[in-house]
């Protein structure tokens, strides 16, 4: 097989975004990436041809086909890949960078992009209202800027827990437990920006860059003893990316610090509930980051709660649509597939009776409470993130 | 030297722009504080009828060739002349594709002060302007000598522009037109196929409460008698009973109308971030507490079944 | 074909706007700034030009926090010459401004003058008609596409309802653009980086600030906001009589 010259400088980029790009090479052609992909069989070029074309010096071809555009950057076809080849972080996010820096790019994604590098967030909504969600908490939530003092965890709250109306109530939730736990946290405020990382697996490297560093000057302006995130995303950008930027501090998500404090948590869970929950793994803990038993131990915590799981789980569990700019590109895939990932996850919720669908990622409160509009038999379906049911049952 | 007021009408294919009607409106509050009288300015070929129903104290009529159509060259030329012979108090402009390439360019050749983005006069003669999507009000002492006025709709009603009483229509000398840099070729109609929902003014737009895509028919009459344009939230959109190129919100379009009129949409943060650059929003929900509510200017409380066709039925009769 | 393409930065909209002590002008130490979104367009239009026909666009703005990046991104879309005008511009108006600008427009010497329409904060006049005449040259606004024909341009421009009215203009003219006939492109944050290491600003001082023509403001504020929507309430007879009324107050019926 020859490589030829011009497919030589996408290797590098590939091999510039992963450290096992050349992996690429590896591949076997068996097609798991393509069957597993929530879309695949909507693309014009799934990972596995995509791959086949740039071997056969297609490249171009892959570039007018915005077969691209349908990936979600779920993991699936990484997770499942028998070569470990990068498929999402490396083949997906370099084909989407050509595109980006030809200027061809969905105008929902450009619009997200477009708002990330001049307000630091992908809503276009005022940095300097980042803390507004937190307005009415007692006691009040610290701003570092403000109240210039060391404090023990740092919150990345991220964009959508930040701006999001329906995301807010889950973030407000977050805050009283952690007040209720008598944590010593605090806020960035106008001082975060968005974590980058959906907008990296978009295509955009360099607004990552400017993004990450940013975060990097404002983390190391205050002291603190770690960082907890309320975002997936955040939790995946900052635990394995800002490393690769010099920018290195512990992190975890808000539910393995929750469940490292269950002991403490669960005297406080006095209002027993018999629902039943099923809850689905954001792609960006559970199979980028292998993040499954802590949110479902905090689940189980709740008395009376049963837990079921869906058809999808744990590394299997499918995508709410909304990871590697697909949260910006709903239109554009709506023209293309009318389907809609979300709506097939709230289906599988129904198939287990189950009253609750959990999650603990932004991105999907919003996404599965709209599927569940359009499904038919999902009105009665609520979907609520963990900090909500935590903080329901402790009846405060 | 006159404290008269001249409104500069704006017509387009044989119709008076409302925005017209508005400035005479306004005009009629500023002659008062000023002393003078109301007098409108009527550029055209054989378009005198035109100004049969303009509640003005004169017309002064404009008629040649080249002043047919609207071009910012001939119409500039005009103006120039007639302002500088007549010195009037004020000259009112619509902020609009015609007023607009006219004020600014006058007031550097005429060197007469310009006031733009105006929407209402203070009893006491003050210009008021509305800028900044509407955030911020500036108010300003009507410059001298005479002052050049650009204006928004808002602050005036069009039908207190108008009159039955015929007023008197006074030719006036037009310049030589020669030398002229810009010439019209030809109009473009809208392009057939469907319209564009970002650009159109007045939007009624349904949701979910619709309940099927019969009841479609319901809104479309509605906005035929308004002159509007059916659009849809994504529940109605996914059940294809109104085309993709009809979606408002965050995956379809973001619009900026003048009026969006909301009939069974509740206001999911997906929908409303479209349609904050909405001048009114007007909402007809069954669910007090929608928060499509917090961002409308009128809010209706009731069935939209019970409303829709006896509102159709009274905008046709109003018409 | 030399174009030149005048951007200027204006309030961002997405923040809280202040009135400043005096309370007749906005707040602009407050202030984010942003370029005016259709001089956004008139940028782009201009790229557009240039890719279908040749020439060079050269962009010129004021100095304001944030010049700098409307011009390197400019120059990542493929704008050959960047000038900002440097002198304190806060709070004049466009009077002062289009004179500032007709010093260097008429140095420059272009065939072409594009511009955006209008601006949000606009208080006497449209930039782009007060520099045309300034500089002796004929303007149209309200430009949604633009072709170049020898010495002349044929142009669309906007009316209500989505008709047009195509013009022919004679070179030199200036346009104040509505809308580009392609949305603004995006630039990758990488392509705008590498604009600052490949392209320079070249810097020019505005000879006079001449506000004369603009009006004088005597009082600035902010109309009180409404949280919550006025209800209309009666019977369906009575609340269509009421909305009919809105609908009279509003122009539309």
């Amino acid at each position: 097989m020859i490589v030829a010259e011009a497919d030589r400088s996408f290797y590098d980029r590939v091999l510039q975004a992963t450290p096992e790009g050349e992996r690429l090479r590896l591949c076997l052609e068996c097609g798991n990436c393509s069957g597993i992909c929530p879309f695949g069989y909507l693309m014009a070029y799934p990972p596995s041809r995509m791959i086949a074309m740039l071997r056969a010096d297609r490249f171009d071809k892959l570039l007018e086909a915005d077969s691209i555009w349908m990936c979600v950057s779920c993991y699936a076809c990484t997770a499942a890949c028998p070569s470990k080849i990068p498929l999402t972080p490396g083949l997906m996010a370099s084909i989407k960078e050509e595109l980006v820096l030809a200027g061809n790019v969905p105008n929902e994604l450009q619009n997200a992009l477009t708002n990330s590098q001049r307000y630091g967030n992908p809503l276009g909504e005022s940095p300097r209202k980042r803390a507004d969600w937190a307005n009415r908490i007692a006691p009040e939530v610290k701003i570092m800027g403000k109240f210039k003092q060391p404090v023990d965890v740092l919150w990345f709250v991220g964009d959508y827990a930040s701006y999001h109306p329906r995301v807010q109530s889950t973030t407000r939730a977050l805050a009283r437990i952690l007040n209720a736990l008598g944590v010593d946290f605090g806020i960035l405020g106008p001082d975060e920006s968005s974590d980058g990382d959906s907008q990296r697996l978009a295509g955009e490297h360099g607004l990552f860059e400017m993004l990450a560093d940013k975060n990097g000057k404002a983390f190391g302006k205050y002291k603190f003893n770690q960082i907890i995130t309320t975002d997936p995303h955040a939790y995946n950008a900052i635990k394995n990316e800002y490393p690769k930027l010099g920018i290195s501090y512990p992190i975890q998500h808000y539910t393995e610090f929750l469940a490292e404090r269950l002991d403490q948590i669960k005297p406080m869970l006095k209002r027993e509930s018999k629902a039943k929950v099923t809850y689905h793994d954001p792609c960006y803990l559970g199979r980028a980051n292998g993040v499954f038993d802590p949110p479902r131990a905090l689940i189980k915590a709740i008395p009376g709660v049963t837990l079921a799981e869906m058809l999808h789980n744990h590394t299997n569990s499918l995508c709410c649509g909304g990871g590697g700019g697909g949260m910006w590109l709903d239109g554009f895939q709506w023209e293309k597939a009318h389907v809609r990932l979300s709506e097939w996850r709230v289906r599988e919720a129904l198939d287990t009776k189950a009253d609750i669908l959990a999650v603990a990622c932004p991105y999907e409160t919003p996404r599965f409470e709209d599927a569940a509009k359009t499904v038919e038999g999902a009105a009665q379906l609520k979907v609520k993130d963990i900090a909500e049911l935590l903080l329901e049952a402790m009846g405060i | 030297m006159t404290q008269d007021i001249y409104i500069v009408i704006e017509h387009l294919r044989g119709q008076v722009a409302d925005i017209s009607y508005i400035m005479l409106a306004a005009a009629r509050e500023l002659a008062q504080s000023a002393g003078g009288n109301v007098i409108a300015v009527l550029l055209g070929h054989n378009a005198k009828e035109l100004a049969a129903n303009f509640a003005a104290d004169q017309v002064i009529y404009l008629d040649h060739p080249a002043l047919a159509d609207f071009t910012p060259d001939a119409y500039q030329k005009a103006l120039a002349d007639l302002i500088q012979k007549n010195q009037p108090r004020a000259v009112l402009f619509g902020s609009t594709s015609i007023g607009s390439d006219l004020a600014s360019v006058l007031s550097i050749r005429l060197d007469l002060p310009l006031a733009s983005s105006c929407r209402s006069f203070t009893k006491d003669g003050k210009f008021v302007s509305q800028i900044c999507g509407g955030k911020i009000m500036a108010e300003g002492a009507l410059p001298s000598p005479t002052a050049l006025v650009t204006m928004i709709p808002g602050g005036y009603k069009s039908e207190e522009g108008k009159s039955t009483q015929p007023p008197t229509l006074t030719p006036a000398e037009v310049p030589a037109l020669d030398a002229l840099r810009v010439a019209l070729k030809n109009y473009v109609e809208p392009q057939a196929g469907d319209v564009d929902i970002a650009k159109e003014p007045i939007l009624i737009s349904v949701g979910r409460g619709i309940q099927n895509k019969d009841n479609i028919a319901l809104a479309e009459d509605l906005a035929t008698a308004l002159g509007g344009v059916v659009t849809g939230s994504r529940p109605v959109i996914d059940q294809a009973w109104l085309p993709s190129s009809r979606l408002v919100g965050k995956s379809g379009k973001h619009v900026k109308p003048k009026i969006y009129f909301t009939l069974g949409i509740s206001g999911a943060p997906e929908h409303v971030e479209a349609i904050t650059d909405s001048d009114t929003i007007i909402a007809i929900n069954t669910d007090p507490k929608a928060p499509i509510f917090d961002i409308a200017k009128y809010g209706v409380e009731m069935d939209l079944f019970d409303l829709v066709e006896v509102l159709t039925e009274k905008v046709k009769q109003a018409k | 074909m030399n174009i030149v393409v005048l951007a200027k930065l204006v309030p961002d909209l997405v923040e809280e706007l202040t009135i400043d002590a005096n309370g007749n002008a906005l707040d602009s130490s407050f202030a984010r700034l942003i370029i005016n979104e259709f001089d956004d367009h008139a940028i782009e239009q201009g790229i557009l030009l240039k890719e279908r026909g040749g020439g060079s666009v050269t962009i010129i703005a004021p100095d304001a926090e944030g010049a700098d990046d409307v011009l390197f991104t400019a120059a990542a879309k493929g704008a050959d010459r960047l000038i900002k005008i440097k002198g304190d511009f806060s709070n004049v108006n466009n009077h002062a401004l289009a004179r500032a600008f007709a010093k260097v427009v008429s140095g420059i010497k272009p065939d072409l003058v594009l511009t955006g329409v209008q601006a949000h904060n606009d208080l006497d006049g449209a930039l782009g008609p007060l520099l045309a005449e300034l500089l002796e040259m004929p303007y149209i606004g309200y430009v949604s596409a633009v072709s170049i024909n020898g010495d002349k341009v044929l142009i669309k421009k906007e009316y209500p309802g989505g008709l047009l009215a195509e013009m022919d203009v004679q070179l030199p003219a200036i346009l104040g653009i509505q809308a580009a006939e392609e949305p603004p492109r995006y630039v990758a944050v990488s392509k705008v980086r590498q604009a600052m290491k490949t392209s320079s600003i070249e810097e020019q001082d505005a000879s006079n600030l001449d506000p004369c023509g603009g009006s004088a403001i005597g009082r600035m504020f902010q109309p009180e906001a409404s949280s919550h929507a006025t209800m209309i309430t009666g019977s369906p007879d009575e609340v269509a009589e009421k909305l009919v009324g809105v609908f009279k107050e509003l122009g539309i019926v």
